[in-house]
């Protein structure tokens, strides 16, 4: 197979649904119409769904882009992303400054914040290197185990992460004459950093970079002939992956106020797998699509459901079955859906003209 | 197929939305419980506490129609932050019954600086430090901590049961900390002495070597164990062929260890426990209340007693309706008159009289228990004695309880003081 | 072995070393100098009986796992749910019969079904998709931990032990002396005892049935090279679902097992996946040899961390993981490709 642009992850989507740039540029007037309604946001949610739903919404979504990128591009399944996500959190708290005075050490921000970063990116990467000596589907078990050793380690330390009650009381700064802790301040933080992700991962899927793992993702062996060092590009890829993670952590921890083990537990770290594959690996936009499909289910599941006259109890049973549904019968996620949807609407559209152009040319 | 699933989910989303803007004069309620993970059955048991509560007072609270919302947590801080949020932001609620566990309580403390007209009464959190350390003007507790649950225990081993060398094993977080530090402060004064403290992880399967580490020496053994850790040790003590006597935590001789499936849970028959109720007390009030309870709820719907969870949420709703009737339901003024009034509730509870400190944290009854086999083969908890008006500081003056620090792995020492 | 030794004689006369100290830690009576630096002869070898019947335990639970994993690439997810459906069958069973045996002869049988459904009605649809079966395995575990949880509730299970595996056992070891002179000897829970002579029979019939059979030749080949068996005519989806079934009733006979020495609730399947998955990763994906190496070297990590480091048991396990990923990223018994 030649190397192409085609975000295709371990056949999950259609090779045929063309290519990134195509998709750039056929979202044209939608795309244009929906990031306006991104920005006017404030003028008609209620705070709670500005912060609580989009912005939550939107740091989940990066986290899970970290992930399309590895798996759509790279081939490369890594549950360690929430992981280093995390991680950032937890150093903003022990860097920064929190309610936990014992430990925190108070720095300032601008330091405490390009520190995390680096610190857990640099995580993301050994990990990546861990993995990427062994091939395909081990990874998806070695960064879990690596996903729940982080989780015991915050778990049982007291020295460093507090143990089990983990940090409370951290805030957002107050930067550039801004609060962002404020509602709208932070719903735009968060929108903007997820824009910047998302169009960092669109830009560099067609850079050289880019085309290169996904060269590696489809065929290692011929890239290694042609020259490539594969396992390099891989862990590249990992980094590159971290810093997205990264600064999603630090705006995940920034919402929350506080961070303790159960953040990046588990549960959470195949949450963000399911979020990723339910809005689609194929395109960066899913991730985001199916964190807002999460948050909201997660928000007002009980509720819905019980409306609908179903026990409340049986969310995790719904939220399986969907996940189980979607993967059975759209591998392509709710993007795959769609497209699949316009596809056909398309296609529709071809045949008809292609029969009226037969009736009209007539024998 | 989950298309229109979902489709339908978001539609749901907007009715109870809409619905909920209509129904302007109701007076709402929230709560949050923890309804997924570990503790779920607790959970389940405290929102049964509050629709006793609820239907008890009519469901009407000073003449004004209570709607109870209910948020669900999976007992982790932030998923009752996000509960809280959802309740305040999204239903627009002034008064939230909860949270249950105890990290989830110190979370919403801190919640509650931020939100100064909202009024949190804690539903069953037992964490020392949500009240004790930078208390919240807005946060109210009416149940005891779990240092104060152990209030007097240390004394009863020690005295009635000649206990005078332990060895401890318990989990390795806060709450078993605060347990261990409440009754280590009464039993070490009184003389006793802990040779050993074992910190198991949360979670621990394996206790096979823990229990080998067990010093021969010891009188008894403090188990701060929960749920499956308490039946995995007392499964594989058995099997051992262990002899030693026992002394309980809390909620290692709670309900959901009791009512276990299996056999080991017998070898804690006789084992000398304390904690904010005590299954067969023979207060009528407290009689009471569990027929209340037992009628509310088919028995395949219900614990065989309430549990601790089930009356604090009780107490909880009725301090708040206490409070709120004096102020005719009036919350406009962001609910400073209400608090005031709540600050000031003496409630008469089911489990004892209960009124609150300069902290707003209750000083209430402790129950001294001892497992004990009903004739059908269940489990109970043996009423003992109770140990009224425990305080916060556990009868030291503040001074001196500042002076002990928090509870942590080692703190307090075991100095037998003569 | 002996080429072995001629290859490598300082490592043998090394090996030899550690093995003779070893045997007479374990038979000498301790000095008050040895105890003062291991602590009490007892704790030490309770540690090691402990860790390596917790290994039993562990190596019932991973072998399924490898096999399935190493025969079909499928990192079945869902193996910590065929465990708890196991240990829920095995206490249903084994309180209306009254049977520790039928309980896990029932257990085995049915999550061996189970394990056929998964791989007759959804993994010979989506055979050569790593990724999308082990997605549907992950889907499969969080719908069928949430039936449990609702069919069970979230209360603590545990297996009725059987009488006669009740109780202590006493082992030829002293532990220490009395005044008199006489030894202490040591005593041990019997079902543990009978967890890992369990665990060795299943071993060794899986060692034989792998390498002294026709369908085991068939699974080997089919490990070392899945295309090129399906091209020699071999019917080998036969030998996916024979694979898979076992696999599956290994993982439900372990949680009878498991509920019978430990206890089953909620969230035990994940409990018992990550352990598996760190076996499997220590000791080689695919390889049952491995399977015992790793399910060993765990379970000696974890019983020996809680007793000299109990802080960080947990996180032992999982630095001897990183370590072997670091060095031999292939596991230790793992064939070199």
């Amino acid at each position: 197979m030649a190397v192409g642009t085609s975000p295709a992850p371990l056949g999950l989507t259609d090779p045929r649904t063309g290519d990134a740039a195509g998709a750039i540029a056929r979202l044209g007037v939608s795309f244009w119409v929906f990031s306006a309604v991104l920005i006017l946001m404030p003028l008609i949610a209620s705070p709670f769904w500005l912060v609580q739903i989009f912005a939550y919404a939107a740091i989940l979504g990066m986290i899970a882009l970290s992930l399309m990128f590895l798996a759509g591009y790279g081939g490369i399944v890594s549950l360690v992303q929430m992981t280093v996500a995390g991680l950032a959190g937890y150093l903003v708290a022990i860097l920064g400054d929190s309610a936990i005075t014992q430990i925190s050490l108070t720095w300032p921000w601008w330091v405490a914040v390009p520190i995390a970063i680096l610190i857990a990116t640099l995580f993301g990467t050994i990990s990546g290197a861990l993995s990427v000596r062994t091939e395909g589907i081990y990874t998806i078990m070695i960064t879990l185990a690596i996903a729940s050793a982080f989780y015991y380690l915050t778990l049982q330390n007291y020295t460093i992460f507090n143990g089990f009650s983990g940090f409370n009381g951290i805030v957002p700064p107050r930067f550039l004459g801004v609060d962002w802790r404020g509602t709208n301040a932070f719903y735009y933080l968060a929108l903007g950093c997820a824009a910047l992700a998302y169009w960092a991962v669109v830009y560099v899927s067609r850079a050289p970079f880019g085309l290169a793992l996904q060269g590696t993702r489809d065929n290692p062996r011929r890239m290694a002939a042609l020259g490539f060092n594969v396992a390099a590009h891989r862990i590249a890829a990992y980094s590159f992956a971290s810093v997205i993670a990264a600064v999603a952590g630090v705006l995940l921890v920034w919402f929350q106020g506080q961070m303790s083990p159960g953040t990046a537990g588990v549960g959470p770290v195949v949450d963000i797998l399911i979020i990723a594959v339910v809005g689609g690996l194929g395109r960066p936009i899913g991730p985001f699509i199916g964190a807002l499909v999460y948050v909201l289910l997660r928000t007002f599941s009980l509720d819905a459901l019980e409306a609908i006259g179903l026990d409340g109890k049986r969310f995790q049973l719904v939220i399986g079955l969907g996940f189980l549904l979607i993967v059975l019968f759209s591998p392509g996620g709710l993007i795959g859906i769609y497209e699949r949807l316009r596809e056909r609407h398309r296609r529709s559209q071809d045949t008809r003209a292609a029969t009226m152009n037969a009736a009209g040319r007539g024998p | 197929m989950s298309r229109v699933l979902k489709a339908a989910l978001a539609s749901c989303c907007f009715l109870v939305a809409a619905s909920a803007a209509i129904a302007q004069e109701k007076l709402k309620i929230g709560a949050t419980a923890t309804l997924a993970g570990a503790l779920t059955s607790g959970g389940e048991d405290g929102v049964r506490g509050l629709q006793i509560a609820l239907k008890q007072a009519g469901n009407k609270i000073a003449g004004r129609e209570v709607e109870l919302i209910i948020a669900p947590t999976d007992a982790s801080p932030d998923s009752a932050l996000r509960a809280a949020r959802k309740l305040v932001e999204q239903d627009r609620v002034q008064i939230i019954v909860g949270p249950l566990s105890g990290s989830e309580g110190i979370a919403l403390r801190d919640y509650s600086k931020t939100v100064p007209n909202v009024t949190i009464i804690n539903g069953s959190s037992g964490a020392l430090e949500a009240t004790y350390v930078n208390p919240s003007p807005n946060f109210f507790r009416f149940n005891s901590d779990g240092a104060m649950w152990m209030a007097g225990l240390g004394e009863y081993v020690l005295k009635d049961k000649g206990y005078k060398k332990i060895a401890v094993i318990a989990e390795d977080y806060s709450f078993p900390y605060t347990q261990v530090m409440g009754f280590a402060l009464g039993y070490c004064r009184a003389g006793g002495q802990i040779v050993q403290r074992q910190w198991v992880p949360l979670g621990t399967k394996d206790f096979g070597s823990v229990i080998a580490n067990l010093p021969d020496d010891v009188d008894a053994v403090f188990l701060g164990l929960g749920g499956g850790d308490a039946v995995n040790f007392l499964n594989q003590y058995s099997q051992t062929g262990g002899k030693a006597k026992f002394i309980g935590g809390s909620i290692m001789v709670d309900q959901t260890v009791l009512s276990s499936r299996g056999a080991a849970k017998r070898l804690l028959v006789g084992t000398p426990s304390s904690g904010g109720v005590a299954d067969a007390w023979d207060s009528p009030k407290w009689k009471e209340w569990v027929k209340l309870y037992q009628e509310s709820f088919p028995a395949d719907k219900r614990f065989a007693s309430p549990s601790l969870f089930a009356t604090n949420y009780y107490n909880a709703f009725n301090a708040m309706k206490t409070a709120l009737e004096q102020v005719g339901g009036d919350l406009s003024d962001g609910g400073g008159k209400f608090r005031a009034a709540l600050a000031k509730v003496e409630l008469d509870a089911p489990n004892g009289k209960i009124r609150l400190d300069d902290n707003r944290q209750a000083i209430a009854t402790t129950f001294i228990t001892e497992v004990a086999e009903l004739p059908n083969g269940e489990l109970t908890n043996k009423f003992v004695r109770t140990v009224p008006d425990v305080t916060q500081t556990l009868g030291l003056s503040p001074e001196a309880f500042k002076a002990v620090g928090l509870p942590s792995r080692t703190n307090p020492e075991c100095k037998p003081t003569s | 072995m002996s080429s072995f030794v001629a290859r490598r004689p300082l490592a043998s006369l090394l090996i030899l070393i550690a093995g003779a100290l070893f045997l007479w830690l374990v038979f000498a009576v301790w000095t008050p100098g040895m105890e003062a630096a291991f602590g009490r002869k007892r704790v030490f070898l309770s540690a090691l009986f402990n860790g390596i019947t917790l290994g039993a335990l562990y190596f019932l639970v991973a072998s399924g796992f490898t096999l399935i994993f190493g025969l079909m690439r499928n990192v079945n997810l869902a193996h910590g749910s065929l465990y708890l459906l196991g240990g829920y069958l095995g206490f249903s069973v084994g309180s209306a019969t009254g049977s520790w045996v039928a309980a896990l002869l029932a257990s085995f049988v049915v999550v061996a079904l189970a394990g056929i459904l998964m791989q007759v009605l959804l993994f010979r649809w989506m055979e050569g998709q790593d990724l999308r079966q082990t997605l549907v395995t992950i889907g499969l575990s969080i719908v069928l931990a949430d039936l449990l949880l609702w069919g069970y509730g979230g209360d603590t299970f545990q297996v009725e032990t059987p009488a006669w595996l009740s109780g202590p056992v006493q082992l030829p070891f002293a532990v220490a002396l009395r005044s008199n002179g006489e030894a202490v000897m040591m005593t041990y829970p019997a079902l543990r005892l009978a967890i890992f002579l369990g665990a060795v029979v299943v071993g060794v019939l899986m060692w034989l049935a792998l390498n002294r059979t026709r369908v085991g030749m068939l699974v080997r080949a089919g490990v070392d090279d899945r295309d090129m068996l399906s091209a020699t005519g071999v019917r080998v989806q036969l030998v996916f679902v024979m694979v898979f079934a076992f696999g599956a009733g290994l993982a439900g006979l372990a949680g009878v097992v498991g509920g019978t020495f430990q206890s089953l609730q909620p969230g035990e399947d994940t409990k018992i996946l990550l352990s598996s998955l760190v076996v499997v990763i220590v000791g080689g994906m695919g390889s049952i040899p491995g399977a015992a190496v790793g399910a060993l070297i765990v379970g000696l990590a974890e019983q020996f961390g809680s007793v000299y480091m109990p802080t960080y048991a947990v996180m032992l396990t999982f630095l001897i993981m990183v370590a072997v990923l670091a060095v031999r990223p292939q596991g230790l018994a793992a064939v070199r490709r």
